[in-house]
């Protein structure tokens, strides 16, 4: 099926069988790989990606189904090559280990602090729960996403 | 894993959604949110020939409110539920159950309709659906019939909804002045589907008891109603002593399936504890109400 799409701020078109899913249409289509696949049924969060201002997990939804869509992936937050205000603070805070997780918990990051700017721990915690590190690196990713929450309250 | 290969069809409008759903009758999976259904495909456990994507159906979506009722169109998300002013107002103890289900990335995509349609047993919406006798509007061939929730819930991940039939509308009846209500759960992780999850209501006039309505997520194939402890509550004063025993009475005719996460005895101690929990709550929160 064709689609047009929008995808980090570009017009980007397709032809993917119904049955691929928006992560592999992105990786292997689009060859944005920085999208991880971990579980390919929705448990483990690693394929977050933002579609029309919402996390999605890209694992989840038909690549078709996004048609007409606008698509953030992790390669759309620093298109300049210039850390942004959460991906800063999580280098700063040593957030991650072997990085396989990482995508998932930046995009839904993202997502969740722009709709939730005030966030502190608790709700942070919260919003991050469904994404899954197996380096059990939790507590200085919620310490990376508390530090970009409060730089972004300064700035 | 991988996707099974499947036909995929977008159709526009509910009369296109049913004409399909007639010609390919049990072939064919309805895709709302895809929450459920995508890995049910990914983990080869259903084998559609075609997916009928009824996301691009804008009747479908939406929460209003007519007489008494609040009415969610069955492709309404989650996320919107959540967010909707007139539900939280009107409906408050399906607001309190939507925050637990899934997780945020889950909501964005997931449907009311959709939920309550896949019929899962141990999840949140079906128990609220059962403990509050919300209406099923469902469209086919032959026009709309409208099925209590009751007669919804057939079995496990299984419903009234006949093949050729497409579930447009869920309805909820307007919580009263002094209905209190309360979503309790026990699950492993926070987001998980429940081990025992419980949606109660309670109803005072003056001090005594009215109407009462208990609902188990878990204990069963279908929501439970604990039917013997609401009839015990109602016509009584709310006490420590009369929640154990509707606790005890609540718990004691279920016959809880055992996996994993836990025996069937277990199940039944945590019915128990969650009667207790949600009947305090809820009569705290219907005087407030009152």
């Amino acid at each position: 099926m064709d689609i047009t799409l929008r995808i980090n701020g570009e017009t980007r078109t397709g032809s993917p069988e119904a049955r691929k899913t928006l992560a592999d249409f992105l990786r292997d289509d689009l060859e944005l790989t920085g999208t991880h696949v971990g579980c390919e049924h929705g448990v483990c969060g690693a394929c977050t990606v933002i579609v029309d201002g919402r996390a999605v997990r890209s694992c989840l939804m038909l690549a078709v189904q996004a048609a007409g869509s606008e698509v953030t992936t992790i390669e759309g937050l620093a298109p300049d090559g210039e850390l942004g205000t959460l991906q800063q603070a999580l280098w700063d805070s040593h957030s991650f280990q072997c990085g396989f997780c990482t995508p998932g918990f930046v995009m839904q990051a993202t997502a969740f602090l722009r709709a939730h700017p005030d966030a502190g721990e608790p709700e942070i915690r919260e919003a991050l729960s469904g994404n899954i590190c197996r380096c059990t690196g939790y507590q200085s990713i919620i310490d990376g996403v508390l530090l970009a929450a409060e730089r972004a309250r300064q700035s | 894993m991988k996707l099974p290969p499947v036909e995929y069809v977008a159709p526009s409008t509910v009369s296109e959604a049913v004409a399909l759903l007639a010609e390919h009758q049990d072939e064919a999976s309805v895709l709302a949110g895809g929450q459920s259904l995508i890995p049910l495909l990914a983990l080869r456990l259903a084998h559609p020939a075609v997916l009928i994507d009824i996301n691009g159906i804008a009747e479908l979506s939406g929460v209003s409110a007519p007489n008494g009722w609040v009415a969610i169109g069955a492709t309404t998300r989650e996320y919107v539920a959540e967010e909707s002013a007139t539900l939280a107002a009107a409906v408050p103890l399906l607001a309190a159950a939507l925050p637990l289900i899934g997780h945020e990335a889950i909501r964005s995509r997931g449907t009311i309709g959709g939920s309550l349609a896949h019929a899962d047993p141990a999840a949140e919406l079906p128990a609220v659906a059962r403990a509050l006798d919300a209406e099923f509007v469902v469209r086919g061939p032959a026009g709309e019939r409208v099925i209590p929730a009751a007669d919804w819930f057939e079995g496990y991940l299984t419903t009234s909804r006949r093949p050729d039939e497409l579930l447009v509308q869920v309805r909820f009846p307007v919580a009263g002045p002094g209905t209190g209500f309360s979503f309790q759960e026990v699950a492993r992780r926070h987001g998980d589907f429940a081990i025992v999850g419980l949606a109660a209501s309670l109803t005072l006039s003056g001090a005594a008891i009215s109407d009462a309505r208990l609902a188990f997520a878990g204990m069963s194939d279908v929501p439970l109603r604990a039917t013997d402890a609401e009839d015990f509550l109602v016509g009584q004063r709310p006490s420590a002593s009369l929640f154990d025993e509707a606790a005890r009475l609540a718990a004691d005719n279920t016959d809880p399936p055992a996996d994993l996460h836990g025996s069937s005895d277990y199940r039944k101690k945590v019915a128990a504890a969650l009667v207790r929990r949600g009947l305090r709550a809820a009569a705290d929160n219907a005087g407030e109400r009152q």
